[in-house]
């Protein structure tokens, strides 16, 4: 069967990581997340409204740590040291936890990570003790530079954050494949699940996803969508594809036919 | 005195970070605090003496991808 997926010291039944920004309320979201088999699962860190009631429900109500291994983000984080700061607040909010996605992004239309920041923040974090997953922009040259800082996963987008547009690049993601010994997972993009797929042909060890799932017209069946598109692209990336070829070829022996 | 909590200035009547918390109903709940710009585990809530002008964030979980 499908082989397991080691991120840093967190070994991984599901290569398809999700968000739980966008649903329309926290049982959708707990019933997606289900559905989609993820053992990691997106979370971001904001200032508590004070004016809130504080027994309201609380995302980590609906998605216990103790059965998901939570990834917070730094989502919204425009400079390295903001995100430094989201991740050492996360990890006291999770008692200790330091798996965290970084993410740095630039104040643009593009939602463009800012690598200069990134790769400062993600230099901090490493010495911090952190084990980090970087979401990144889909150039090998950064993707090496962030492994060799230290990093656990390398995540270069597929397409900007929320487009769905699918890879856009996939010689980038192959050449960042070629060149990474740490898994590489495509973080933005994905549009539907044949984008999924395709992202795990090309031999991506996982996809994260959110707007693809919680946009959807039914969040809970694409998510289940999801789930089955990233066995079937990584079972065919592992089974190991047949060459592409011009013509032809008989499918039938073409010897021992009747006359 | 006067704190300013997640960007907003404040006066309140407590001595410590916990009653602060226990003030907003928050204490005990999934939060993380920064006091002035240092995080405080939730063990040393109990002994974080607050100070006129101390800045607080008070952080939760939400959703986000």
């Amino acid at each position: 069967m499908i082989t397991t997926l080691q991120v840093g010291s967190y070994t991984l039944k599901s290569r398809l990581l999700v968000g739980t920004g966008k649903y329309k309320d926290l049982a959708e979201t707990g019933e997606a997340i289900a559905a989609s088999g993820a053992d990691v699962v997106t979370m971001a860190v904001r200032r508590t409204n004070l004016g809130q009631n504080p027994n309201e429900p609380n995302l980590l109500d609906v998605i216990s740590p103790s059965q998901y291994t939570l990834l917070p983000n730094t989502a919204g984080c425009h400079t390295a040291e903001d995100a430094v700061r989201t991740c050492r607040l996360a990890r006291e909010l999770l008692d200790g936890h330091n798996l965290v996605k970084l993410e740095v992004i630039s104040k643009s239309r593009t939602l463009y990570p800012d690598v200069v920041e990134t790769l400062a923040a993600a230099k901090t974090l490493v010495a911090e003790g952190f084990e980090v997953m970087v979401y990144t922009s889909d150039d090998p040259l950064i993707a090496i530079e962030l492994e060799r800082i230290g990093c656990v996963a390398v995540m270069p987008l597929g397409a900007p954050i929320g487009s769905g547009l699918g890879l856009q690049n996939p010689y980038n993601i192959r050449e960042i494949l070629d060149q990474l010994s740490v898994p590489v997972i495509v973080d933005a993009g994905v549009g539907t699940a044949s984008d999924a797929t395709v992202a795990m042909e090309l031999g991506c060890e996982g996809v994260l996803m959110n707007t693809a799932i919680a946009e959807a017209k039914d969040p809970v069946k694409m998510a289940h969508a999801m789930k089955l598109a990233i066995e079937s692209g990584r079972l065919a990336f592992e089974a190991g594809r047949m060459p592409r070829k011009r013509y032809a070829d008989a499918s039938s022996p073409e010897t021992g036919l009747i006359e | 005195m006067k704190l300013k909590v997640n960007g907003n200035e404040e006066v309140v009547d407590v001595s410590t970070l916990a009653d602060y918390l226990a003030l907003c109903g928050l204490l005990g709940k999934r939060i993380a605090v920064e006091h002035n710009g240092e995080i405080v585990p939730k063990s040393a809530f109990g002994a974080t003496q607050l100070e006129d002008g101390d800045a607080l964030e008070i952080v939760h979980a939400i959703g986000g991808g």
